[in-house]
């Protein structure tokens, strides 16, 4: 096995998921055969050779650091599930107890 | 009006400008053909009917007052994915429905400005992520060549619409084959442009490094006209390629006398069906007959593409789709706290395979297995490139089949992600190294389904690519839609 139900749930909760005790099942068990599948690049020597990270080289992309363009603050949070005059509401973030 | 979906854009553009048809016609015909139709395609999630007709009454008018252009009054169908103002963009996922975005894509923006028509938004992959569109939260699309079949994914909207007449024209995005896969599949033209020669801005994000938007149409002069609108640098998107654009619609109809044309070995694997083999090998013969060169290249490090380009599209994802929390826009299931706010929030929101590729992506970005898994991944894709790099040393395009099957039925393969992303196979090298490629019909099977072929090109030379497509188009003549909706 490359990976267990307790990496599963791990990774899971790192990447904010929640998920079903037959989710984990299915995942740990597909999850499994896919990097089983993966591991063939081990096959390759590869020491030396730099990672491509994009395909197109292209670095340093400058502009100058100024407003171009200012959004409506209504814009910006029209699309908010909850808001408050002009802000994104959460629920509470530090406990206070 | 149905022989105009037999007409190129360009020759309907005449009867525009002639005033022989209006784009508020040509728009009520097509929005009657959606609603005749796409009962059964299922193409679209949403039409955008009211809007359409006001966008052709504009184009009218400007084509009345000489002030138009390539695509003005032109309808089109836009995948879900591409944000447009004060119109529904989900992704086909759940996380996102009711998003309507405060700004324009780039794309949408350049599309509008020309005056173009938008009928609706396609049905897809939810974020992409899939290779039949089984994936959509939303609904099934189906092929119109077979109505039990899929359409290809993840822009399965997309090649269904353009190929069951529901649209003029449509975009795609293409992150290892989302575009050609579905075009192929379809019988459609598909184009993956050179990685940064359209802008992404407003494209909602899958694996950023991947990631292009292209047209799929209904034949290849339509194709480089879409190409040529959408193309350019764009300060928004900082992977924008600062390089003029070619006219693409100028290598049309040139001959493609003395044209080195690669073939991989390694694209012709076991487990290819012997008809697109066969439909592959006769359109080899009919460049020849062009006077095209045949000239064998080596891709060896192909093997290794499916399990590269699996790492490095969830890697990215995972990070990309770590947007959706709740908090900004689209749907939030409230929970005891904030942390669990997110957690119940994406988990209602998303669906299985996205799921599925947030873990892996998370998993292989973990402390402890970056160095296994991601960057081992980008250095072989670097031998990839490098394998291409060689290749083109001896050739001018490369040809090879875009799928290894055609069309597979409706839930033949969603019990198993790993068949599932196999089928790509021929379709993701190109987005690893960042080339152009695009799909165009050569053939049929023994059931009357499409077999596609793919044509790579150099960084930035789609001319030569499109200029060899439309002489083998015009050599072939297929371009047809099916019975069912011709």
């Amino acid at each position: 096995m490359k990976i267990t139900k307790d990496v599963v749930e791990y990774v899971a909760h790192l990447a904010r998921l929640e998920l079903l005790p037959t989710e984990v099942d299915q995942y740990t068990e597909q999850i499994d055969r896919i990097l089983a599948y993966m591991d063939q690049l081990n096959a390759l020597d590869t020491t030396g050779i730099e990672p491509t990270t994009h395909a197109i080289p292209l670095v340093n992309v400058f502009r100058a650091d100024a407003v171009d363009h200012n959004p409506e603050v209504e814009d910006a949070v029209s699309n908010a599930p909850e808001r408050e005059k002009g802000f994104f509401k959460v629920p509470p973030i530090i406990e206070t107890e | 009006m149905k022989e105009l979906l037999h007409k190129d854009i360009r020759e309907v553009r005449g009867l525009l400008k002639k005033g022989e048809v209006t784009s508020a016609e040509l728009t009520r015909f097509y929005l009657d053909r959606i609603k005749e139709h796409d009962g059964r395609v299922g193409a679209y999630l949403r039409t955008t009917e009211e809007a359409a007709l006001a966008m052709a009454e504009e184009a009218d008018k400007r084509i009345r007052a000489g002030k138009d252009g390539e695509l003005t009054g032109i309808p089109f169908g836009i995948k879900d994915i591409f944000c447009t103002r004060g119109v529904e963009t989900t992704c086909a996922s759940q996380i996102l429905k009711g998003f309507r975005p405060p700004y324009d894509a780039t794309v949408i923006k350049i599309l509008n400005e020309s005056g173009y028509v938008h009928l609706g938004r396609l049905n897809m992959d939810e974020f992409a992520m899939g290779s039949s569109t089984e994936n959509s939260s939303y609904q099934i699309t189906k092929n119109p060549w077979d109505l039990t079949r899929i359409p290809g994914g993840s822009s399965g909207g997309s090649a269904a619409a353009v190929m069951s007449g529901l649209c003029a024209a449509a975009l795609g995005t293409d992150t290892g084959g989302s575009i050609r896969q579905p075009a192929s599949l379809c019988g459609a033209v598909g184009l993956k442009p050179t990685y940064g020669r359209v802008s992404r801005y407003g494209l909602v994000a899958f694996a950023s490094s991947l990631d292009q938007i292209g047209p799929i149409t209904r034949n290849v002069a339509d194709c480089a006209i879409v190409l040529k609108a959408i193309a350019g640098h764009d300060p928004m998107d900082s992977t924008s390629i600062p390089q003029p654009v070619p006219d693409y619609g100028a290598g049309l109809g040139k001959e493609i006398e003395g044209l080195r044309i690669g073939i991989p070995g390694e694209y012709f694997i076991e487990g290819m069906d012997p008809e697109v083999r066969q439909a592959v090998e006769s359109s080899l013969a009919t460049f020849e007959g062009l006077g095209a060169h045949i000239v064998p290249v080596s891709l060896p490090h192909t093997e290794y593409a499916v399990a590269v380009y699996y790492i490095i599209c969830t890697a990215e994802a995972s990070s990309n789709l770590a947007r959706y929390d709740g908090v900004k826009y689209g749907m939030r299931v409230n929970g005891k706290d904030i942390i669990d706010m997110y957690k119940k929030t994406r988990s209602a929101g998303f669906g299985k395979e996205v799921k599925r590729r947030i873990i892996l992506g998370t998993y292989v970005l973990s402390s402890g297995y970056y160095d296994a898994y991601y960057r081992k991944a980008g250095q072989v894709r670097t031998l990839m490139r490098r394998d291409f790099d060689a290749a083109f040393g001896k050739c001018d395009v490369i040809v090879t089949p875009v799928s290894p099957t055609t069309a597979f039925k409706i839930g033949e393969k969603t019990e198993d992600p790993l068949t599932m992303y196999l089928s790509d196979i021929f379709t993701i090298p190109v987005n690893l190294a960042g080339l152009p490629a695009m799909s165009l019909p050569c053939g049929f099977d023994g059931k009357g389904l499409p077999i596609g072929l793919q044509i790579i090109g150099k960084p930035l030379d789609e001319v030569l690519m499109l200029q060899a497509a439309y002489l083998f188009e015009a050599e072939k003549g297929l371009k047809k839609l099916p019975d069912a909706f011709a």
